[in-house]
């Protein structure tokens, strides 16, 4: 049996050093690690959960909490780039990521990741509350272990479960600053979770032969484009509802009112627009169009929210039933 | 007994280059561990109240 690689690199002493060589990776390496779009979108959630709250908690602990969040997401994006190196060396998209690009070791990127999420987890428990702490820990394990490593390279449905990791953010953010989750955070959370689908697969249709050749099994890739689009028509069909729900919870007034009506309704016709237009150049354009719509309904929905909530634009339509 | 090599021999001493990088990431540790240990400070004060401060000298 051959020896385990650990047995044979030295793990001290001048062997150590050189068997791990100096770093390469400048300071915005690290920061790339981090996925700062994909944090400042969870930070966005997050304050918008943590608005609707309406808890009296402390400025200074709110905004610590949202930091810690904050880290907790960068060291789950920090963990997702360790993890899936091999294969983002093979996609377009990612290639030029720290780690398939050599600037940055597989082993700094595992160890730059688990510290941070191990003290925002710890940060969070103690400056916040363990719910909410517990609920980050659960969050980043569930997209480093349950998306990352499982979902991800075996299941077309790896977008749709592993949604849930993106769509956890308003809760934690709710749990920071009321040491609890409630009905409206729950919609944020599934309002997240439908809106996944629709906006990969999107992307999924322009870029899946990228996914191809990475070998992981996106909806194109396994049941065809044709099918992928109906999905996304059906997803979209119910997220559309679910984005006015909030209207009917009495938390959403006049200006989420309008914002998720017509944003609905758009969603709803750009993916007609994807099932109607199947092959070349329109049907590239129209998921495209509807990709990069998606995310501007996402945050006019959370920023109608912040509005209303954290600016006092909210007027009540009187729809809560 | 064996002579063993000091670590210069065998490690390639750094270049200018990666000199300059771990400098940046030195200075870009000291940062996020100061707006850390603000933080935390400004944190407990929070939940503290102001009366932490109110103590005979």
């Amino acid at each position: 049996m051959a020896p385990a690689l650990s047995s044979l690199t030295p793990t001290h002493g001048p062997d150590a050093l050189a068997a791990h060589p100096p770093s390469l990776g400048e300071v915005s390496d690290y920061i790339a690690l981090l996925k700062p779009r994909v944090m400042s979108l969870v930070v966005f959630t997050a304050l918008v959960g943590m608005v609707v709250a309406h808890s009296a908690v402390h400025p200074v602990i709110a905004f610590a909490s949202l930091i810690m969040i904050a880290i907790g997401a960068g060291a789950s994006g920090a963990l997702n780039m360790w993890w899936d190196a091999d294969i983002d060396a093979l996609m377009t998209r990612t290639r030029k990521r720290p780690i398939p690009d050599g600037r940055v070791r597989p082993d700094e990127a595992l160890a730059f990741g688990s510290i941070l999420a191990a003290g925002s987890v710890l940060a969070l428990g103690l400056i916040a509350n363990w719910l909410a702490a517990s609920f980050l820990a659960f969050t980043i394990f569930f997209y480093v272990a349950v998306y990352s490593m499982w979902l991800k390279r075996s299941t077309a449905q790896n977008i749709v479960i592993g949604g849930a990791a993106g769509a956890f953010p308003p809760m934690i953010g709710e749990a920071a600053v009321s040491g609890t989750v409630s009905l409206e955070t729950f919609v944020l959370f599934l309002i997240i979770f439908l809106w996944t689908p629709p906006h990969f697969w999107a992307l999924a249709l322009v870029k899946s032969s990228d996914y191809a050749r990475a070998g992981v099994p996106m909806m194109p890739n396994v049941a065809g484009a044709d099918a992928t689009r109906l999905q996304i028509l059906l997803y979209t069909l119910v997220l559309a509802p679910c984005g006015v729900a909030p209207l009917f919870l009495g938390f959403g007034g006049w200006v989420y009112a309008m914002v998720s009506i017509i944003g609905g309704f758009a969603m709803i016709a750009l993916s007609v627009q994807v099932l109607r237009l199947r092959t070349g150049e329109p049907a590239i354009r129209a998921a495209q169009h509807l990709f990069g719509f998606s995310i501007l309904y996402l945050f006019s929905l959370f920023a109608a929210l912040l509005a209303e909530h954290g600016l006092g634009l909210m007027r009540p339509l009187g729809w809560h039933v | 007994m064996a002579r063993v090599s000091p670590v210069r021999d065998r490690v390639p001493a750094p270049t200018p280059e990666e000199l300059k990088r771990r400098r940046s990431r030195s200075i870009a540790i000291a940062l996020a561990l100061g707006a850390l240990a603000l933080l935390f400070y400004v944190v407990t004060i929070a939940k503290m109240g102001p009366q932490v401060l109110n103590r005979p000298l």
